[in-house]
């Protein structure tokens, strides 16, 4: 897992070096320091020396700015280092997904692929920059600043060796016993938050039933249970302080009262005033790096869980991939199915189509029809291979599906799916997804085909309105249309709506249909519906039942021998339709 | 259903400075209210340990001044005097330690009863707002209410307000004892602390502004993230990786530069703070070592000595306190926020009519009871002090109704429709003519804007909101469920229904089946808006929660769209069935839905161009008629 993420650091692996040394070099510089201080008492102020308080000083100022110029370096080439690792891992994360077959995508689910993303991503970002600067800097400081007490007075710095076990062990043991909480409070906020979002969402629905006064009540039960929670992890996390403090100021009493038994009984050979004040700033580096050494113990713990998610993302591989020696040009609109059986988890026992055999002619159209959860989107979903079959193969174009390049398959098929997205952006932009050198007039002619020529150009700013984030500045029915127009600008030999009329009223929807029919004669059509009216006039239409073919047959052949087709058409009702 | 005049974009970016700070700091401190009495011992137990800590500080002064220096020069070696000194130290620090723990125990009290609270209040708040204002703010700005700017508070309310209150009484304190020991040196320290303050607001000020600027961008590329990977199915599709990759590098290196220099900026504050401190110490070693040597001033070395450790007692506290602020700016900006939803006006109600259970009495009259009847009445208390009893009946009545969600343009014109007890009543017309607005004005979702609607012959703007809405059964075409389990979410239409009830209105409803196929059946829990079911299943579970409630009106708002035709059938026999003597509005693309209604009216454009039944309208061959057979013929 750690070396995955490290191949993430690239072309930061310079700062990444650097930002470590720097702060190696700053830490020195910082034990020093203390060091000329204690010499700047002793022969400065003590020994009443000018001279030496001088070159004492200047040398102080000089070792200070070095430290400084360390300190900004390092602190530069962290935030490169931990920005540019974040970046990386976010462009990985981002580009592996664009592989992901529907599959892929189905196993994380949408949402869970954005928090991974965002809220994942910088959870290491911190880390990776805490670990840059603060894991070398404390053991380092931590290690000097040992060091040199022992130089100055190893009797007196036994006192950190007592006191260092008590503090490192005390932090630790807080640490452990506030995280199992901590993680639990995250778990209640994300309750929380669902919540809110489902409130927000479902506000309609919870002021229709009345619901104000139970939601509240939910809600005040989850905030509730933070609250206990959160006092409780605090509680135990306002631990730090005062045993910080406790050893700080122990380190402070003990050093005061021996290092002034040493001072006076050696007449102040052994030990100097100045050592002493040395000594003291030691005693806060040390118990300082220790509390630090700590918290990033933890930081790291805690940010484990992102990291694993992360990792998912990058060690995800793609199931449906182009082949070596993939075929480049698709023939015609021509399909078959042979005997083709397919589930979504890949197991053959559990299949949502079974043994499926058809052959459609290019430029045909194919109505689908049946209940939900009879198969319909499972079957044209093997087309342009958003899914593998399970068993068979599914031919376009007199060849299997899996010789061709993906690309130049998808470029061929077009598929309007039933949850349908449009992008931040304008009309004319979300069209331009079909082709993206597409002419106005192109543009307006796809829309023309698809009915929606005329509400767009309604809108003031006409092509160029920009649609906001999921489309929500336009009716359900407007939203289906530009998704129809926006495939017919691919050109496809082949084009698949997927229930993507439900929403436009019957009129518009036979209008397309005769669009269709007159404009893109050699495309194949396949149209899955649930009313009759939508399909009556397809070549054939495609009756599934529990991922069974019942029937495939014209609108009177299925009239005449389908009893589901015949049932839902009387449900229908349907009139004669004029043409 | 949501209306195309979202606001969407007027979310003020964050980092955006509170407009009157001064106004949201009076009403946050409000909010300690009942906490007040506990914050006596908190700020006694702050100025304790600061006091404590500056006590340390001048413990070296006494230590060298009083015991080192004269001792060795007298070569006594009585330490008496010393161990009690120390003793005496050592208690002081004790205080110290206690008060700090006492602080912090407290602290968390209040600090979290106020995030409690002021999370109640928004999510209370919220419940009472008109659905206008959920139509017109992004859910996405909402939220953020609840997680960025409560976190912010969070932060605020438990670290930079206690560290900043006890940062002030250390930097007093220790003022006091500087300028006690040597006024010339505390000038220094003044001196270099302005030099301090002068870097740290300068540093400070960039950082916050390539904050600012990150997160907009980390905004920018979280929404794009966002975006791309829930529709990345239809990327898929349309062969877009590769470019929708590019756009997203071009993002990820924006926010990269920016990331790069705000944390640079905030990664040196530390560094350049910590040195300028050291620089200090130096300058004033040098500085105070001449005064001693020189005699100038009467600076002993003890008070040098302690008046080094001092500067640095300072020193920090005004560091952190510089740090702090720009949280605690940021955390006030989050507040004005929350106090801004907070202020949002509620959803007015002055109804006085309410919805009671009756009993019907031998001569026709009714009486109110407690008990669950079957029989409902309307409770219409009069100016005299009378009561009468109206059965609640479902016969609804539009007068002349106009309407506009935006002053200015109008919706709907003129609408006039009757309702009796036990109609079905369709809507049809295409997308926009203004048939899901005539239902928003039935339950008061938004209020008319000229002429009446009449509920059973009461004015319904007199009815209680929440008894009408109880009156009224709404199924929508874009259904929204809870997490919880499939029982719990079909109970939600009535919560004291048994689960013997609930499986009926399911069976009813035509969910039976499939829920029983589900992994746990009617316990298996759904989250996150009931996703792994499909829109039809949905729309089936959504049937039988209106089913439970058992309403005496249903809107049925395209509550069947998704539903294919074969189930409708089993579900239109069920709700037939629940329909019996009941009123209902029907909105429908599907036209066999709406078949049978007792009145379609077609709507266009907000008005109501045709009325009449299915047989009515297809021999006037109007619009219905073309709809119906869908003929191109315009």
């Amino acid at each position: 897992m750690i070396r995955r993420l490290m191949g993430c650091i690239r072309e930061y692996k310079k700062p990444t070096i650097l930002a470590p040394i720097f702060i190696t070099l700053e830490v020195v510089m910082e034990v020093i320091i203390p060091l000329y201080m204690a010499k700047l008492i002793d022969e400065g102020i003590d020994g009443g020396d000018f001279h030496a308080l001088i070159v004492t000083g200047a040398a102080l100022v000089v070792f200070v700015i070095m430290s400084l110029v360390f300190g900004v370096l390092a602190g530069k080439y962290a935030a490169v280092a931990s920005s540019g690792f974040a970046k990386n891992l976010r462009h990985d994360m981002f580009h592996n997904v664009q592989t992901y077959s529907f599959r892929n995508i189905d196993k994380f689910s949408a949402s869970s692929i954005v928090t991974r993303l965002t809220t994942d991503v910088q959870n290491l970002q911190n880390s990776y920059q805490m670990l840059v600067r603060i894991a070398l800097r404390t053991p380092a400081m931590l290690i000097f600043s040992l060091v040199m007490a022992f130089m100055v007075n190893a009797e007196l710095a036994v006192i950190f060796l007592c006191i260092m076990p008590v503090l490192a062990a005390g932090i630790f043991l807080i640490m452990t016993k506030v995280h199992p909480i901590f993680k639990r409070v995250f778990k209640t906020y994300d309750k929380l938050n669902g919540v809110v979002q489902e409130n927000l969402h479902g506000i309609r629905v919870v002021k229709s039933f009345v619901r104000e006064e139970y939601e509240k009540k939910k809600f005040g039960d989850i905030s509730g249970e933070i609250y206990s929670d959160f006092v409780k992890a605090e509680k135990r996390m306002t631990l730090t302080n005062p045993l910080m403090q406790t050893c700080m100021y122990a380190a402070i009493i003990l050093l005061s009262w021996f290092g002034a038994r040493i001072i006076v009984l050696s007449g102040g050979r052994d030990f100097s005033t100045g050592e002493l004040m040395s000594m003291m700033t030691y005693a806060m580096q040390i118990l300082g790096s220790l509390m630090m050494l700590s918290m990033v113990f933890v930081m790291i713990i805690m940010s484990r869980a992102s990291a694993e998610r992360v990792v998912e993302i990058l060690d995800e591989k793609s199931d449906v991939r182009s082949p070596a020696n993939a075929v480049m040009d698709v023939k015609d609109g021509s399909v078959a199915f042979e005997d083709v059986s397919f589930s979504y988890s890949g197991k053959e026992d559990k299949c949502c189509l079974k043994n499926i055999d058809i052959e459609i002619p290019a430029g045909a159209t194919v109505g689908i029809l049946g209940g939900t959860g009879s198969g319909k989107s499972s079957l044209v979903q093997l087309i342009p291979r958003l899914y593998d079959v399970t068993k068979g193969s599914v031919k376009v174009g007199g060849l299997d599906v899996r010789e061709y390049d993906l690309d130049v398959l998808r470029q061929e098929v077009a598929m309007v799916l039933q949850k349908n997205v449009l992008f931040s952006g304008t009309i004319k932009e979300n069209l331009r997804w079909g082709n993206e050198n597409a002419t106005d007039e192109e543009i307006i002619h796809a829309c023309k085909l698809a009915c929606a020529h005329d509400f767009v150009s309604a809108f003031p700013d006409g092509y160029d309105t920009y649609i906001e984030q999921g489309g929500s500045n336009v009716s359900g029915g407007q939203k289906q249309r530009l998704c129809i127009a926006r495939a017919l600008l691919k050109k496809p030999k082949i084009l698949i709506l997927d229930d993507s009329t439900s929403a436009v009223d019957t009129h518009t929807d036979a209008m397309i249909r005769k669009a269709f029919l007159e404009e893109i004669p050699d495309t194949t059509k396949f149209i899955i519906a649930q009313r009759i009216s939508s399909i009556q006039d397809a070549d054939f239409t495609i009756v599934l039942d529990n991922g069974v073919v019942t029937g495939v047959g014209t609108h009177e052949e299925l009239i005449e021998n389908n009893e589901i087709y015949r049932e839902v058409y009387e449900a229908q009702q349907k009139g004669s339709v004029p043409q | 259903m949501s209306r195309p005049m979202r606001g969407g974009r007027n979310m003020p970016p964050v980092g955006t400075p509170p407009k009157n700070a001064k106004k949201t700091f009076k009403r946050l401190i409000s909010y300690i209210g009942k906490y007040r009495f506990m914050m006596i011992p908190v700020v006694v137990c702050v100025l304790v340990s600061a006091v404590a800590g500056v006590a340390g500080s001048l413990f070296m002064k006494t230590l060298i001044d009083d015991y080192i220096s004269p001792m060795l020069l007298e070569g006594n070696t009585d330490f008496s005097g010393l161990l009690s000194a120390v003793t005496t130290m050592a208690c002081v620090f004790a205080a110290g330690i206690i008060a700090n723990f006492v602080q912090s125990r407290l602290m968390i009290r209040i600090a979290q009863g106020i995030l409690k609270k002021v999370r109640d209040d928004m999510f209370s708040h919220m419940q009472t707002l008109p659905v206008r204002y959920f139509d017109q703010n992004p859910a996405g700005d909402t939220m953020s209410l609840y997680t960025n700017d409560t976190d912010t508070l969070r932060q605020m309310i438990t670290q930079s307000i206690p560290q900043f209150l006890s940062s002030a009484v250390t930097i007093i304190a220790v003022f006091i004892s500087m300028i006690t020991t040597s006024v010339w040196m505390t000038l220094f320290v003044l001196a270099f602390v302005a030099v301090m303050f002068v870097v740290t607001a300068h540093i400070g000020k960039q950082s916050g502004k390539y904050f600012a600027e990150q997160q907009r961008t980390l905004c920018n590329v979280n929404g794009y993230v966002e975006e791309m990977i829930h529709g990345q199915k239809v990327v898929k599709v349309f062969c877009r990786e590769d470019e929708t990759a590019e756009e997203f590098d071009r993002r990820n290196e924006q926010l990269f530069q920016q990331s790069s220099t705000a944390h640079t900026y905030v990664n040196i504050l530390g560094p350049v703070n910590n040195n300028l401190g050291h620089l200090q110490y130096a300058l004033l070693g040098v500085f105070g070592g001449i005064l001693a040597i020189f005699g100038v001033g009467g600076v002993t070395l003890g008070a040098v000595a302690a008046f080094l450790q001092l500067s640095k007692s300072f020193t920090q506290p005004i560091g952190q306190i510089a740090q702090q602020a720009s949280s605690i700016v940021m955390a006030m900006a989050g507040a004005e926020r929350i106090f801004k939803l907070l202020d949002e006006e509620p959803e007015t109600d002055e109804g006085y009519v309410t919805l009671v259970n009756a009993k019907e009495n031998a001569d026709g009259t009714l009486t109110e009871c407690t008990e669950r009847t079957g029989v409902w009445a309307w409770k219409h208390p009069h100016s005299d002090g009378s009561i009468t009893y109206t059965r609640l009946a479902g016969d609804v009545r539009l007068t002349e109704v106009d309407f506009a969600y935006v002053p200015e343009k109008t919706v709907l014109h003129d609408i006039t429709l009757f309702a009796e007890p036990g109609q079905k009543i369709a809507f049809v017309g295409t997308t926009g003519a203004g048939k899901t607005t005539i239902t928003n004005l039935i339950n008061r979702f938004y209020d008319i804007a000229d002429g009446k609607v009449r509920y059973d012959g009461i004015n319904i703007n007199k009815i209680r909101k929440s008894d009408l809405r109880r009156s009224l059964g709404v199924v929508l075409q874009d259904v929204n469920l809870f997490t919880g389990t499939v029982m719990e979410n079909i109970r939600y239409g009535r919560l004291d229904a048994t689960d013997e009830e609930c499986i009926a209105a399911a069976k009813r409803a035509g969910a039976h089946d499939f829920i029983e196929l589900l992994a746990d059946g009617y316990d298996t829990v759904l989250s996150g808006d009931g996703a792994g079911l499909s829109q039809g299943q949905r729309q089936l579970l959504s049937i039988a929660r209106a089913a439970v409630a058992d309403p005496p009106v249903m809107i049925l708002d395209e509550a069947t769209s998704s539903i294919d035709t074969r189930t409708e059938r089993i579900v239109q026999a069920g709700m037939d069935a629940l329909m019996q003597g009941r009123t209902v509005f029907v909105i429908a693309h599907r036209l066999s839905t709406i078949q049978n209604s007792d009145v379609i009216m077609v709507l266009d454009h907000g008005r109501i161009i045709e009325r009449g039944s299915h047989e009515e309208l297809m021999e006037q061959g109007g619009r219905y008629h073309q709809l119906y057979t869908g003929s191109l013929a315009q």
